[in-house]
C-alpha cells in the first residue's frame, strides 16, 4: 500500500519534471533564433547597409518596402477590419453576424500563399497588369482584416452593456455611443489587437511572393515591383554568396526588431490596462 | 424619434456592408481558385490528384499532386507527433502547475514563438537547425534504423525531417494556447471530487482533466495541423524542392515538397497556363483543407467552451 503510494507520487513527480522539459525544449528555439539573428546580423549593421540599394550592398529598398507595405495594408486594412468588429459587437445577434463570424474565423486559418494567388489574380493580371506595392497591399488587407475584425468585436464585448445604456439613456445615438463611449472604452483592447496583427503581417512573405515580387532599387512607383525585409530574406538565403547570406541576417536582425518592437512595446503598454 | 432610429439604422447597415468584406474575401478567393484551375481539372480530371508526374515540357505536359498531398501529410505528421506532447506539456505546465509569477512570463515566450515570421523560422532552419538536426537526429537515426526504409538513405539535412521538425516548433504556441483555454475551462468541480478520492495530481490531470476537456484538446491539435498544412516559408526554404516522382516521401532523410512550397516555388515562373492552371489547382485543395480543417476544430473547442459557460451560470 505505502510502496504504492510513494509509486503513484514518484510518477507525479516524474510528470511534473516532464511538463516543465516541455516549457525548456520550446524555449530553447527561440533563445537559438534570436541569439543566431542578433549575432550573425549585427555584424551587418552600419549607416551603408541600411541605406544604400541592394546592389550596392545595402538593403534600404527593402525596410522602405516594409514600412510602405505596412502603411498601405494598414490604411486599406485597419478601418474595414474595426468598422467590421463594431458590426459584429453592436449588431451581431443574428444570423448574418455569425455567418461573417465563422468566415472571418476561416479566413484567419486560410494559408497565406493561397492569398497571394487571389491577390495575384485580381489585381496583377486583372487590374494593374504589373506587380506592385497597391496588389501587395490587397493581399495582406485580406490576412489583416478578419484578425482585425475578430480583436475588435473582442475587445468591444469586453464594455460592459451599462456603458451603452447609460448613453442611450441620456438620448445618444447609437452611432454615438458606439464611438464615443464604447470604442473609447475599448481603446487599449482595440489598440493592442490592431498593432498585433500590424505586426503578424509585417512579417508576412509568401503572399508578396506574387504581388511585389522584389526590386534592387528604392521605391519606384505604385505600378512598379517593390522589395520588402520577408523577402529580401527568402531571396539572399538562397543565393550561395556567403556575402549576401549574411545580408539575409542582417535583414532578419531588423524585421525581427520591428516585430518583436511590436509585440513587446504593445503588451508592455497595456499590461495594466487589460487586466480584467 | 423617428429620425433617430434612421439614423441608426444607416449605421447598423454601413457596418454591416463592411463586415460583408469577409464574405467578399472568401468568394474572391474561392472564385479565383476554381476558375483557375479549371484549366487542369479538364485536361487530367480527378487524375490531377492522384497522378505523381510533373512535366512541364511542352507536348509532354503531365501535371499530378499526390507527391505533394503526401508531403503536406508527413511533414505535419511529423510536425503533430513532436508538437502535441510538447504543447499538451506546455499548456498543463501553464495551468496546472506553475505558479503565478512564471505564469505570464512563459506564456509571453510561447507567444513570442508565434511572434516570429516564418522566414525567419526559415533562415535560421537552414544555417543553424539544419545542422543540429543533421548531427544529433538524422546520422544516428540513419546509422541504428538506417534498415527501416523511412530512415534510410543519406542524411543531408535538407529534406522532409528538418521540414518537419521546423513545423513542430511553429505550431506550438497554437495548440499550446487553445488546450490553455480549453483546460482552463475544465471546471474547478471536477479537478476538487477526483482529489477528494486521493488521486495525485497526475492521475487527476490525465485521468479527468484531459478526458473532459479532450473534444476542446483536439480541436486545438486540429487547428495546430491547420498551421502545419498552410506553412509556406519555412518549409519552401527546407525541405529540397524537387517535383514529380521524386517528390513521394518514401524516405524522411530526401527532398520532397509540400503544396504551398510547390505553389511558392514555381507559380510566378510558370509560363505555361496548364502548369499555371495546375498550381492554382494545388491552391484550391488547400483552401478546401484548411476550410474544413477550421470548422471541425472551430465545432470542437466551442462545444466544449460552451458546456463551461452553461456549469458557470
Amino acid at each position: 500500500m505505502l510502496s504504492g503510494y510513494s509509486f503513484r507520487n514518484f510518477k507525479n513527480k516524474l510528470f511534473f519534471a516532464l511538463c516543465l522539459v516541455c516549457v525548456v525544449v520550446a524555449v530553447i528555439p527561440l533563445a537559438s533564433i534570436l541569439f543566431e539573428v542578433i549575432a550573425r546580423g549585427a555584424s551587418q549593421i552600419n549607416v551603408q547597409f541600411l541605406t544604400a540599394n541592394s546592389l550596392q550592398g545595402g538593403i534600404g529598398p527593402a525596410i522602405q518596402g516594409t514600412f510602405i507595405i505596412i502603411a498601405f495594408t494598414s490604411i486599406v486594412g485597419i478601418p474595414i477590419g474595426v468598422l467590421s468588429g463594431v458590426y459584429l459587437a453592436e449588431f451581431g445577434d443574428n444570423k448574418y453576424a455569425s455567418a461573417v463570424r465563422t468566415i472571418n474565423n476561416v479566413l484567419t486559418e486560410v494559408p497565406s500563399i493561397v492569398v497571394g494567388i487571389t491577390a495575384f489574380a485580381i489585381i496583377v493580371v486583372g487590374i494593374t497588369g504589373t506587380y506592385s506595392p497597391f496588389a501587395g497591399a490587397i493581399a495582406l488587407s485580406f490576412i489583416l482584416i478578419p484578425i482585425v475584425a475578430r480583436t475588435t468585436e473582442e475587445s468591444l464585448k469586453l464594455v460592459p452593456n451599462s456603458a451603452r445604456e447609460a448613453a442611450l439613456a441620456l438620448g445618444a445615438h447609437k452611432w454615438r455611443s458606439t464611438f464615443s463611449v464604447v470604442v473609447p472604452a475599448a481603446r487599449s483592447g482595440l489598440v493592442t489587437g490592431t498593432l498585433l496583427a500590424v505586426a503578424r503581417i509585417a512579417g508576412e512573405t509568401a503572399p508578396l511572393l506574387f504581388t511585389i515580387l522584389g526590386n534592387n532599387y528604392f521605391f519606384q512607383g505604385l505600378n512598379q515591383p517593390m522589395d520588402a525585409l520577408p523577402l529580401r530574406i527568402f531571396n539572399n538565403s538562397r543565393q550561395p554568396s556567403p556575402e549576401l547570406q549574411a545580408q539575409a541576417w542582417g535583414a532578419a536582425l531588423i524585421l525581427i526588431l520591428i516585430v518583436l518592437a511590436l509585440n513587446i512595446g504593445v503588451r508592455l503598454a497595456s499590461r495594466g490596462k487589460l487586466r480584467r | 424619434m423617428a429620425r433617430k432610429i434612421k439614423g441608426d439604422n444607416i449605421f447598423k447597415i454601413i457596418t454591416g456592408v463592411i463586415a460583408a468584406s469577409a464574405i467578399v474575401i472568401l468568394l474572391l478567393t474561392t472564385y479565383v481558385l476554381v476558375n483557375g484551375s479549371t484549366l487542369v481539372f479538364s485536361q487530367f480530371g480527378l487524375g490531377f490528384l492522384t497522378s505523381t508526374s510533373w512535366n512541364p515540357v511542352e507536348g509532354r505536359l503531365a501535371f499530378g499532386l499526390l507527391p505533394y498531398i503526401l508531403g503536406t501529410l508527413v511533414t505535419s505528421g511529423i510536425a503533430l507527433l513532436i508538437g502535441v506532447p510538447l504543447s499538451l506539456g506546455i499548456a498543463i505546465f501553464l495551468v496546472e502547475m506553475a505558479p503565478k509569477k512564471v505564469r505570464v512570463p512563459i506564456s509571453y515566450l510561447v507567444e513570442l514563438l508565434a511572434a516570429v515570421p516564418s522566414v525567419i523560422y526559415g533562415l535560421w532552419g537552414i544555417f543553424v537547425l539544419r545542422f543540429w538536426v543533421l548531427n544529433n537526429l538524422e546520422k544516428p537515426l540513419n546509422h541504428y534504423l538506417g534498415w527501416i526504409s523511412v530512415f534510410s538513405g543519406t542524411p543531408f539535412g535538407l529534406d522532409i525531417f528538418t521540414a518537419g521538425i521546423i513545423l513542430s516548433i511553429m505550431i506550438i504556441p497554437t495548440i499550446a494556447s487553445v488546450s490553455k483555454e480549453v483546460i482552463s475551462a475544465v471546471p474547478d468541480s471536477i479537478r476538487e471530487g477526483a482529489y477528494s478520492i486521493g488521486a495525485t495530481k497526475w492521475e487527476v490531470i490525465r485521468n479527468w482533466v484531459l478526458s473532459y476537456g479532450r473534444s476542446g484538446i483536439f480541436g486545438a491539435i486540429i487547428l495546430g495541423l491547420g498551421r502545419a498544412i498552410g506553412e509556406t516559408m519555412a518549409v519552401t526554404m527546407i525541405i529540397g524542392n524537387v517535383t514529380g516522382p521524386n517528390a513521394i516521401p518514401t524516405s524522411l532523410f530526401k527532398a520532397g515538397q509540400t503544396l504551398p512550397s510547390l505553389i511558392a516555388n514555381g507559380f510566378i515562373e510558370s509560363p505555361d497556363p496548364v502548369q499555371k492552371s495546375a498550381y492554382v489547382g494545388a491552391g484550391l485543395v488547400l483552401l478546401a483543407i484548411s476550410i474544413v480543417i477550421n470548422i471541425a476544430a472551430y465545432v470542437m473547442v466551442t462545444r466544449l467552451l460552451k458546456v463551461k459557460g452553461g456549469a458557470v451560470e
